[in-house]
Formats: structure tokens, C-alpha cells, sequence
């Protein structure tokens, strides 16, 4: 038996050293909330397999590890980064960029519209402390989730955006946190706020990144606030080191007629965990999810989704794909709860999944909670493996078994891909498709 | 209550149309059942003997047999004692052409808009006519001959094709299947032949018309379908009763064998016997089992059906998927109006490689009626890459009705591949309001949006029959253009 | 066109509209106001007969004849169009089918002769290009399956095969990205005629820099309480509403 809380108390002594300087930023109540989000945590502690929401994620290995805080971010040259963001069109200077969780430097804001604003969460919560404490923390619950009340514990760096009234920003923005270790592992507790108000609109692209077979853990929380018919395309792609543990809690709220959607890509790290809960809060709304995940190795990938259709006329459509290789285990968990006044809901939720291999393993989960009776819901989960036929089909054609394999796997990942808005992102998503992530082998029938 | 729930309600509501009763003598066994009544079926229609045994078989093993209550019906129990197991017109004289079939009976056909006589000229149809259990006229068989194809009522296939008849008769559904399968074959009085032998692709829909008419007339229809390899035969039934108060039980055994590879069998089916009155009173109890074998390599069956009469239907047409390869598919509307209740699905049982299934369920429920979709999935061991795509829709027209999906998947087989997906909706009032917005009267905007339900369903049947159906939901065609 | 005199209407036992008086000639465009729950889309459905609402007092005449009394479809085959706020969808029924229907009817309540298939389709892909709409859009079934954007332009597309002499536009730019209005707003503008009316209702301020009206109606409290030209919009975008509502109630 593994004594999940063995690793609480590196966090708290953690919180401690750290409290002075966290202290420094923001308004007494936003302390204080860290320190309730802190004792929250002590009292929730790690969750256990025994937890009908972590079942199949077992978080014995991650309490194991003595991650350390890196308290003044790390002196990074940025080439190493640079090289890495090159590909998907990012310049350090266009993207808020926390280097171990700490903004190395301000984003060149040239090219945004007037009043709209994107910069670090620190320089934010000095410069419009009022304005970011209105929202920060409103939305994502600690009550129940130990992994966000550590995160609101450590609220610190990360990064703040702000789209004003009848603003379209053109220009996606990018928001990228870069994590190495220094001989040790590391933690970072990144805090994104985003809000948009009414009729505003714009393109959020989340990029995590790490060293390369570097241990370290990344406890991420983003809140979106979509005012009245706002519209915001918000993108996550996460390549961590494939010995990193990922775990990320988007946390949405929809206002009257506003638009979301999110496209979230997950292949790094050793776990990960990327729960999105959406509450949609008034009439109107829309809410997309789709997701593409692909695991190999002894990777675990969990996604946990949950929408919340709180009034009448909202719509929500789900679709999550995954790739499943070696060891791979996958976990979908997608909840729909249509509330009683809900009525003319239309949600749709369907999730596939690709197993290349007899050893991965899929734990597929749709949870469709109705209390309305005026609605439109619909849920399909499917499961299965490459098609023999078409891979039979182009090698009498002259290609190779495996990149006959590729190219298939690529083709059942391509619907999602080709949502990506931004051009550079989805080549740049096409190109890992087609040459990091070819089937890595493991017996097919 | 508003205009658009209303005309909802109404459309619900709607008064059988094929009511009426067609005056014919008639020649009754009285009513009851035992070892005697079968002998007497039999001597009566001249069976060989190996028949007579097989039914007395099947009637004995009936006896110790109990009704079936799974199913999600309710309905007062059945006194098999009361009803009389044959009914045969009295013919007035042999019949050459169709001249000299009943006029009377002509004459119901036709208000049922399915004249023999239009049939057999316009749309090149052979109508296998059965009225109540006795074949009384058959068509085009001539020119089916000269292709080798045998197509006749049952009666007919005994005297003049008896081995296969024995070869053939209960190697799908055996006569101790179930309760009513058995009971069809103890009393069985008549039904369809078909044999397409090999290579042949039978040239036109081949088509029968059932009638349940005299009182108290249990109908054991049977129908037999064999097709060789490379041969291919659309079959068309299609059954409508006149207004009874009474309920009248229907147990018919269907067999289709794709026996060759390459074999395929469309069999497609409207029903609209009488399902009862607003009050529930009367209507057709109809218990039916159709199963398919696809014996042959790629051999495929497809079972078609449009689903609006009888009081209670309990019904799920199946396919046995041996032959590698081979293909099974359902497609189904049912319709369950005022008290009508409908148990409903089908069976795709996968046994060969690679063998692929589809099954469409379009399910309508109004009034009080309860439709009930059933249907089983099973992949054996054996069957490597079997595929199996289910889709389960049901819509609601006003509040008092029901529809219940139960999906049954066994798999067991990795290699397979199952897909189910249903969906409930219901006919809002905003959808009217939509139509009506534009310009569309209530009524329209109700059919409209039934075919549009069914589609895929219709889609499937071959054209007359497609119009047919269309006719039974109360609702026009939707046109050629999108 | 246009008469709304003293208009009452409730829905349930609750009075939405108190007293709503208005007048639209052909060749205008109106705007229509105002915040969540002051009655816009019981307007909207007021007009086109939704069965929901009660009219309680007032008339409305529409060329001269008393649109209340009228079924539904006969007021849309008289030229009364509505864009929905959420527009319905139809399982199964394809946009085709479903336009051709609706354009049939009202062309045989004006004594036309119905349109057959290939002039119909003619017809379809020339107001198509209008909403710059994929072709693919008119084979699916109605709205099903529809993005936001997608339905918006839908309703509008179906204006412009419909060609209706009053067009209501109900919040027909809420939910819309940038792109998506501007595009439904190019459509409507090219529909502005001088025997047509317009009478545009929407809750955000953003639409009428896209579609200029030449009147711009406050609604609060089921009633019309401010009436202005274009610079009436402006302030209340600057101002919200919060002047408006202290001041009459």
C-alpha cells in the first residue's frame, strides 16, 4: 500500500519558503485564499485509486518524487526554446513565455489592439490587481480537487489576458511554459486568466514544454471567462518530456450567447491528467471540446471533461480521438449534466479510439446526466484497430508496412488536425503526426 | 391545448382506413386445437407424410412449451382453444386467370390500392395473392418457370417440390425454436415458396398481400425463400386486415437461406393490420419469426420493414452470418399509435469471417403507444474482423407514448468492431412553428418531418413499396430534389 | 406596412408586452433594443402568431389588413418573415426540400405557378452565393448538425429565396464571430429594397455598426420608451441601459 500523502509535505514546506515572497503580489484576499487553498489541500491530500474520479490514475509514482519549487525561474538561454517554438511560427518575444514558472520577460505587445492586454500574471497583479482579482480564482474550485487548491495555493507567474468589448484580436497569442530540471525535479504551478468581454474575440494557443527526459511536474490551472457573445478559440498543445507528469484544469465560464472552443493535443509526458469543466451559464452558448491524444511506452493519458449545461438553448459538441500504442493506457471520462431548465440542450459527445497495440488500454467513460426532457443528446464511444484491409490495400501499392501504419494512424487523426484554425499550429501538429509519431511496434491482430 | 398538439393528437388519432369486411364463403374448422385438428389440416391439404409428422412433432413439443413474457408487452392471455386453425375461401371453381378470381375480392384489393390487375401491368410485380391462408391467385409464374425459378404457395411447393420442401422447411427457424414457432409448425396452413437456382437473378420484386378476414381466424402463414449461389430475389410482403373487435393472433415463420456464395435475399415488408381502436379494444396480436441464413460466402440478406398495424407486435428479423464475408442488414420503421404496442429488433448472429452487419431502427411512438427497440449483437469466436454498425433513433409525437431502447452486444472476438448509437427527439411544437413560419400548412409540416425521420428506412425499399409505406404514415413523398 | 397600436401580450399569466406602438414603412430599416427580458422576442413572435403568447389588447395592421387575426403560415405566405433567434432543426428533411415546400406555398397563395426542380435549384444557387454558403449546406438536413454561424446565415439565405415583404431579424448576429456577421450583415444589406421593411432586433450594439438603421427603439418593460435615429445606438452603447430602465420605472 502506498502512502499517498508521504509527498504532501514537501508542498507545504514548499508553501512556506515561499509564502513571503507569493504574499508580495496581490491584495490580502487573494492571500488569503491561498492559504484556505493550501489547508484545503492538506486536508484532501493526494487522491487514491479508490476515488471514483482517479480509478484508473494511479498516483503512487508522482508522490514518490521530491519535486522541488525552482523559486527564481531558471537563467535559461532561450535557444534551446526558441528551436523548439520555431516550428509553430512562435518568436520568444510574440508569446508570454515562464521559463520553470517564472516570466522571463515582458511579451512585445506591438500589433495588439488598443486596450486589450496579454502579459504575465505577476506584472498583472501589480499593475491591475483590482481588475485581476474580480475573476482570478472565481471559477476553479478547490473544494474537491487537491491539484487545483495546490495550484491556487502557489498562485504566482503565469499569465493574464485581456480582450476588451467589441475587440478582435487577429494575432493568435501564444502563452508558453518551458520546464527543465536542474539535477533535481521541479514543480511549477503555472496560473493562466483569461477575459474576454462582450462581443470580443480572439485565438489562445497554450504550449507546454520540457527538457527532454527531464523529470519534473507541471500542476497548471486556466480560467476563461467568456462574456456576452464573446468568441474564443483556445488551443493547448502539450509536449512534455516523456518523463514529466502533466496535470491541467481548464476551467470555462460562458456567458449569454458567447462562444468556446477548445482543441486540446496531448502526446509528452509520463502521465497526464487535463480535466476542461464548462459551465454555460446563460442562453446561447456554445462549447466545443475536441481533443487528440496519442500514448506509447508506458505513457497514461487521462482526459476528464465536464459540461455543464446550466440553462436553455446552449450547445456543446465533444470530440475526443485517441492513439494508443505499446503500454499506452488512455482514460476518457466525459460528463454531460443537462440541469431541469435546461431544456433544448443539444449536446453531443462521441469519442474513438485507435489501439495499435494488444497491450494498450482504453477506459472509456461517456456519463450523460439529463434532467431536463426537452433536449437533444447523443453519446457514441467507439473502439478499434487499424483497418487490415486498407493497410493491405497500400502495400499492394508499394508502401511499407509501416508507413502504411503511419499513414493510416494519421488519417484517423486528421479530422481533428484539420479544427486547428492556426495555420502554422495544425502543420506544425500534421508534420509530429506524420514523423515523431509513428507506431513504435507491439503485435497487431 | 395549441393548434400544433393538437393536429399531433389527430394525426395520432387517425381512424383505420382499411376496415372493412369482405364477404366470402368460408371453409372453418371449428375452434380448438389437438393431434386431430392437425391431422385434419393436413389430410385437407393432401401433405405428405414426412409433413404430417413434422407438424405433429412441433404440436407436441408446443404442449409442454410456455408463452414467452420477456418481451416489454402486456396483454390478456391468448385461449389457444378458442381459435380456428384453417380458413379457406370456398373456390367456386378453378381459377386460370385473373378474370375469374372472387370480384368481391378484386374489389378489396383495390380499395386497398393494390389491384392485382394495375400491379401485374404497370409495375411487372407477381403477386403471390393470399387470401387469408389459401393462395387463390398466382401471377406470372409462367414466365418465372422459364428461368427455373419456382415461385407458389407453400400447398403447392409440398405436392409438386416436396424434397426440397424437406430439405429446407425449419433448417433456419427449427420447429422447436419457440413457443409460437412451434405452434406455426403444428397448424401452418399456407404461405410462399420461392427457389432461385443458381445464377439467376430473379427480373421483378416478388410480391404476396396477406389479409387476416374471417372472425376468429388464427393465421399461421409460413414462407420458405431459398437462393443459390450467384441468384438474387427481392421478396415483397405486405398485409392489411380489416376492422375486427376482437383480437386475432398471427404467428408466421419466415426462412431465408442464402444458400450459395454470392446469394442475396431482400426481403421487405409493410404491416398494417389492425391495430386495435382509440380505446385499445381489439387488433392483431402478431407474433412473428423471421430469420435468415447466409450460408454461402458473401452471401447477403437484408430484412426491410415497415412497421404500422397490429395491436402488438413482437417481431425481430434475424441473420445467421455463417458464410464468410457474408452481410446482414435491418431496416426498420415501426409506428405504435393509441395503445399500440410494439417489441421489436432484430438478431445479427456473426459466426463466419469477416461477415458485416447494419441495423437502421426508426422508431415512432404516439398517442399511448410503447415502441420497444430489441436487438442482439453477437460476434462468435470464430468470426475475425466482424463489423457491426447500429443505429437506434426514436422520435415522440406528444407525451404519453414511450420508447425504450435495449441494445444487447456480445462479443467475443478482439478483432471485431461494434458501433451503436441512438438517439431519442421528439416532434416539437417549435419545429412546427418553424415549418409553419415559412409558409407550410400543420399537416405537411407533420409529414415532412416523419419522412425525414424515416428516410433511411424508405430508402431501402424498392419503389411501389416505398410509396406504399409513405401512404400508411399519412404523409405524402418526399420529392426527388436534395 | 407596418402598425403596431397599443400592443399587450403575455405569456402564461404574465404580461411581457405593455403597450407597444409602432409604425414601419416599406424601405426602412428598424432597430429594436433593449435588455435581456424587455420583450424583443415576444415581439418577434407576436408577429409571426407564436401560439404561446396571449394578445391581451392592441392591433396590428400589415398592409392594411389585421395580421393578428391570421394563422401562422398565412402570414408568412402575405410576406412576414422571421429569422429565429434559435433556429429549429429538422431532423431528416433537407434544406432543399424543406425551401422548395415553403417557396411553393407561397407562391401558390400569390397565384404563381410552383417553381420545378432545375429552376428551383437555378434560383437556390444565385441567393446562395449572396451568403457566400457551401452547396453541401443544401443537402443536409435542416439546421442539424448546423454550426451557430452556419444557422444564422441559413435563416438568412432562406430570406433571400423567400423574398418577403417584412423581415424580422431576431438576435440574428448573438453568437456570431466577426466573420461569421459580417458576412450575415452583407446579406441583409443586400436584401435592403425600397417595398421591403426591416425591423432588426438584437441585444448588442456591435450589429448596427454593420447594418445602419434608420430608426433605432428602445424596448423596456414591454414598452417602447426612447425612439431615435443611429446616434440613439451609440449612446446607449456608451451609457448602457441603466439611464433608460431608472427613468421609467
Amino acid at each position: 500500500m502506498i502512502d499517498l500523502n508521504e509527498g504532501k509535505a514537501a508542498f507545504l514546506n514548499d508553501f512556506e519558503r515561499q509564502e513571503a515572497f507569493l504574499s508580495r503580489f496581490g491584495s490580502k484576499g487573494l492571500h488569503d485564499l491561498r492559504r484556505s487553498a493550501l489547508s484545503r489541500f492538506e486536508e484532501l491530500g493526494f487522491p487514491s485509486p479508490s476515488e471514483e474520479e482517479w480509478r484508473f490514475t494511479p498516483l503512487g509514482p508522482l508522490t514518490k518524487i521530491p519535486f522541488q519549487l525552482s523559486p527564481n525561474g531558471i537563467s535559461q538561454r532561450e535557444s534551446e526554446v526558441a528551436e523548439r517554438l520555431q516550428p509553430m511560427g512562435i518568436a520568444p518575444p510574440d508569446a508570454v513565455l515562464l521559463l520553470n514558472g517564472r516570466c522571463a520577460r515582458p511579451l512585445n505587445s506591438a500589433g495588439l489592439p488598443e486596450n486589450a492586454c496579454v502579459q504575465p500574471l505577476l506584472l498583472a497583479l501589480s499593475e491591475k490587481q483590482e481588475f485581476v482579482e474580480r475573476h482570478l480564482g472565481r471559477y476553479a474550485s478547490f473544494e474537491t480537487h487537491p491539484f487545483t487548491a495546490l495550484n491556487t495555493a502557489f498562485i504566482g507567474d503565469g499569465a493574464f489576458v485581456y480582450i476588451p468589448k467589441n475587440t478582435t484580436v487577429t494575432k493568435p497569442i501564444f502563452l508558453v511554459y518551458w520546464s527543465q530540471s536542474s539535477g533535481e525535479p521541479t514543480v511549477t504551478h503555472p496560473r493562466t486568466l483569461i477575459v474576454a468581454e462582450e462581443s470580443s474575440q480572439a485565438t489562445i494557443v497554450e504550449v507546454f514544454l520540457g527538457r527532454p527526459n527531464d523529470v519534473y511536474l507541471t500542476n497548471a490551472v486556466a480560467e476563461v471567462v467568456c462574456g456576452p457573445n464573446a468568441s474564443i478559440d483556445y488551443y493547448k498543445i502539450q509536449d512534455e518530456s516523456k518523463e514529466a507528469f502533466h496535470v491541467h484544469t481548464l476551467q470555462v465560464q460562458q456567458s449569454r450567447d458567447s462562444t468556446f472552443s477548445s482543441h486540446a493535443f496531448a502526446f509528452g509526458s509520463v502521465l497526464a491528467r487535463n480535466e476542461i469543466n464548462s459551465v454555460l451559464d446563460d442562453e446561447g452558448c456554445s462549447c466545443t471540446l475536441n481533443g487528440l491524444y496519442f500514448a506509447s511506452g508506458h505513457q497514461l493519458i487521462d482526459n476528464h471533461t465536464r459540461i455543464e449545461h446550466a440553462r436553455p438553448h446552449c450547445s456543446s459538441h465533444e470530440l475526443y480521438k485517441g492513439i494508443l500504442d505499446g503500454h499506452g493506457h488512455g482514460v476518457f471520462n466525459g460528463r454531460i449534466h443537462v440541469h431541469p431548465n435546461a431544456q433544448k440542450t443539444d449536446a453531443k459527445q462521441t469519442n474513438m479510439t485507435l489501439l495499435l497495440s494488444d497491450d494498450a488500454v482504453i477506459h472509456s467513460q461517456p456519463q450523460l446526466e439529463i434532467f431536463a426532457d426537452d433536449v437533444k443528446c447523443t453519446h457514441g464511444a467507439t473502439i478499434g484497430q487499424l483497418d487490415a484491409d486498407a493497410l493491405f490495400y497500400l502495400r499492394t501499392r508499394g508502401i511499407g508496412k509501416e508507413e502504411a501504419r503511419s499513414l493510416l494512424t494519421y488519417a484517423f487523426a486528421n479530422d481533428i488536425i484539420q479544427r486547428v484554425r492556426v495555420d502554422l499550429v495544425r502543420r506544425q501538429l500534421e508534420a509530429l503526426f506524420l514523423h515523431r509519431h509513428q507506431p513504435t511496434g507491439g503485435r497487431t491482430t | 391545448m395549441s393548434t400544433a398538439t393538437s393536429t399531433i393528437q389527430e394525426f395520432a388519432n387517425r381512424e383505420y382506413r382499411h376496415g372493412f369486411v369482405t364477404e366470402i364463403e368460408a371453409d372453418t374448422l371449428p375452434p380448438g386445437l389437438n393431434e386431430d385438428v392437425i391431422r385434419a389440416i393436413s389430410e385437407k391439404k393432401n401433405e405428405p407424410k414426412f409433413l404430417l409428422e413434422w407438424r405433429l412433432k412441433a404440436y407436441r413439443h408446443w404442449t409442454k412449451m410456455k408463452e414467452p413474457k420477456w418481451a416489454n408487452v402486456h396483454y390478456p392471455p391468448v385461449d389457444f382453444n378458442a381459435i380456428s386453425y384453417y380458413s379457406a375461401p370456398k373456390p367456386k371453381k378453378r381459377l386460370n386467370s385473373l378474370t375469374e378470381v372472387d370480384p368481391e375480392l378484386l374489389a378489396t384489393y383495390e380499395k386497398l390500392g393494390i389491384s392485382l390487375e394495375e400491379q401485374k401491368r404497370l409495375s411487372g410485380v407477381a403477386v403471390d395473392a393470399v387470401f387469408d391462408s389459401v393462395s387463390v391467385a398466382t401471377t406470372f409464374k409462367d414466365k418465372l418457370a422459364e428461368m427455373g425459378i419456382i415461385f407458389c404457395s407453400f400447398s403447392e411447393a409440398v405436392q409438386k417440390h416436396p424434397d426440397l420442401v424437406q430439405q429446407y422447411l425449419g433448417s433456419v427457424v427449427p420447429p422447436t425454436d419457440n413457443f409460437y414457432a412451434a405452434l406455426n409448425s403444428a397448424v401452418f396452413s399456407d404461405g410462399s415458396f420461392c427457389y432461385i437456382p443458381r445464377g439467376v437473378r430473379c427480373p421483378m420484386e416478388l410480391s404476396t398481400y396477406f389479409r387476416i378476414n374471417a372472425a376468429n381466424t388464427g393465421q399461421f402463414e409460413r414462407t420458405l425463400i431459398i437462393a443459390e449461389e450467384d441468384s438474387y430475389v427481392s421478396y415483397l410482403e405486405g398485409c392489411t386486415a380489416p376492422m375486427r373487435d376482437e383480437n386475432q393472433l398471427h404467428a408466421a415463420v419466415v426462412e431465408l437461406i442464402a444458400a450459395g456464395d454470392n446469394a442475396q435475399i431482400k426481403y421487405s415488408t409493410v404491416q398494417n393490420w389492425y391495430p386495435g381502436d382509440k380505446e385499445g379494444r381489439g387488433g392483431i396480436y402478431n407474433f412473428v419469426t423471421k430469420r435468415g441464413a447466409c450460408r454461402g460466402r458473401r452471401s447477403k440478406i437484408s430484412w426491410t420493414q415497415v412497421e404500422t398495424g397490429s395491436a402488438i407486435t413482437w417481431k425481430y428479423p434475424s441473420c445467421i452470418l455463417q458464410g464468410d464475408e457474408s452481410i446482414g442488414e435491418f431496416y426498420s420503421v415501426a409506428l405504435t399509435t393509441n395503445y399500440q404496442q410494439a417489441d421489436t429488433g432484430t438478431k445479427m448472429i456473426h459466426i463466419g469471417k469477416n461477415t458485416r452487419s447494419t441495423i437502421v431502427s426508426k422508431g415512432i411512438s404516439a398517442g399511448h403507444g410503447q415502441n420497444t427497440y430489441r436487438g442482439l449483437v453477437k460476434i462468435m469466436k470464430g468470426a475475425a474482423n466482424a463489423r457491426n454498425y447500429s443505429q437506434c433513433d426514436s422520435l415522440l409525437l406528444g407525451d404519453k407514448c414511450g420508447a425504450h431502447t435495449f441494445p444487447y452486444l456480445e462479443v467475443r472476438n478482439a478483432s471485431a468492431k461494434v458501433e451503436h448509437e441512438a438517439t431519442t427527439s421528439k416532434i416539437g411544437e417549435d419545429q412546427i412553428f418553424y415549418c409553419r413560419q415559412r409558409g407550410i400548412s400543420v399537416e405537411d409540416a407533420i409529414g415532412l418531418i416523419v419522412n425525414g425521420f424515416c428516410k433511411e428506412v424508405f430508402r431501402e425499399l424498392p419503389m411501389e413499396f416505398a410509396v406504399e409505406a409513405q401512404k400508411l404514415l399519412g404523409v405524402s413523398l418526399e420529392g426527388s430534389v436534395g | 406596412m407596418l402598425t403596431i397600436f397599443n400592443l399587450h401580450a403575455k405569456v402564461e399569466d404574465k404580461p411581457i408586452l405593455n403597450g407597444v406602438s409602432l409604425k414601419v414603412k416599406a424601405g426602412e430599416v428598424h432597430a429594436i433594443m433593449g435588455p435581456n427580458g424587455s420583450g424583443k422576442s415576444t415581439l418577434a413572435g407576436v408577429l409571426a402568431g407564436r401560439d404561446i403568447y396571449e394578445v391581451t389588447e392592441g392591433d396590428v395592421l400589415y398592409n392594411g389588413k389585421n395580421l393578428l387575426e391570421m394563422e401562422p403560415e398565412e402570414r408568412a405566405r402575405e410576406g412576414v418573415f422571421l429569422a429565429f433567434q434559435y433556429p429549429v432543426e429538422i431532423p431528416g428533411v433537407s434544406n432543399t426540400y424543406f425551401l422548395k415546400a415553403a417557396l411553393n406555398a407561397i407562391r401558390k397563395h400569390r397565384g404563381e405557378p410552383e417553381l420545378d426542380a432545375m429552376e428551383f435549384l437555378e434560383l437556390v444557387r444565385e441567393k446562395m452565393k449572396l451568403l457566400r454558403m457551401d452547396e453541401e449546406l443544401l443537402k443536409r438536413p435542416v439546421n442539424e448538425g448546423f454550426s451557430g454561424g452556419e444557422k444564422k446565415r441559413n435563416e438568412i439565405f432562406q430570406m433571400a429565396v423567400l423574398e418577403p415583404k417584412l423581415a424580422i431579424l431576431d438576435e440574428t448576429d448573438s453568437g456570431l464571430d466577426i466573420d461569421a456577421l459580417k458576412i450575415v450583415a452583407d446579406g441583409v444589406n443586400s436584401l435592403r429594397d425600397p417595398n421591403r421593411a426591416m425591423l432588426v432586433i438584437t441585444h448588442y450594439q456591435r450589429l448596427l455598426n454593420f447594418i445602419v438603421p434608420d430608426k433605432v427603439h428602445v424596448l423596456a418593460g414591454g414598452r417602447i420608451v426612447k425612439s431615435g435615429g443611429k446616434e440613439l445606438a451609440l449612446k446607449l452603447e456608451k451609457e448602457g441601459y441603466g439611464w433608460i430602465e431608472n427613468g421609467h420605472q
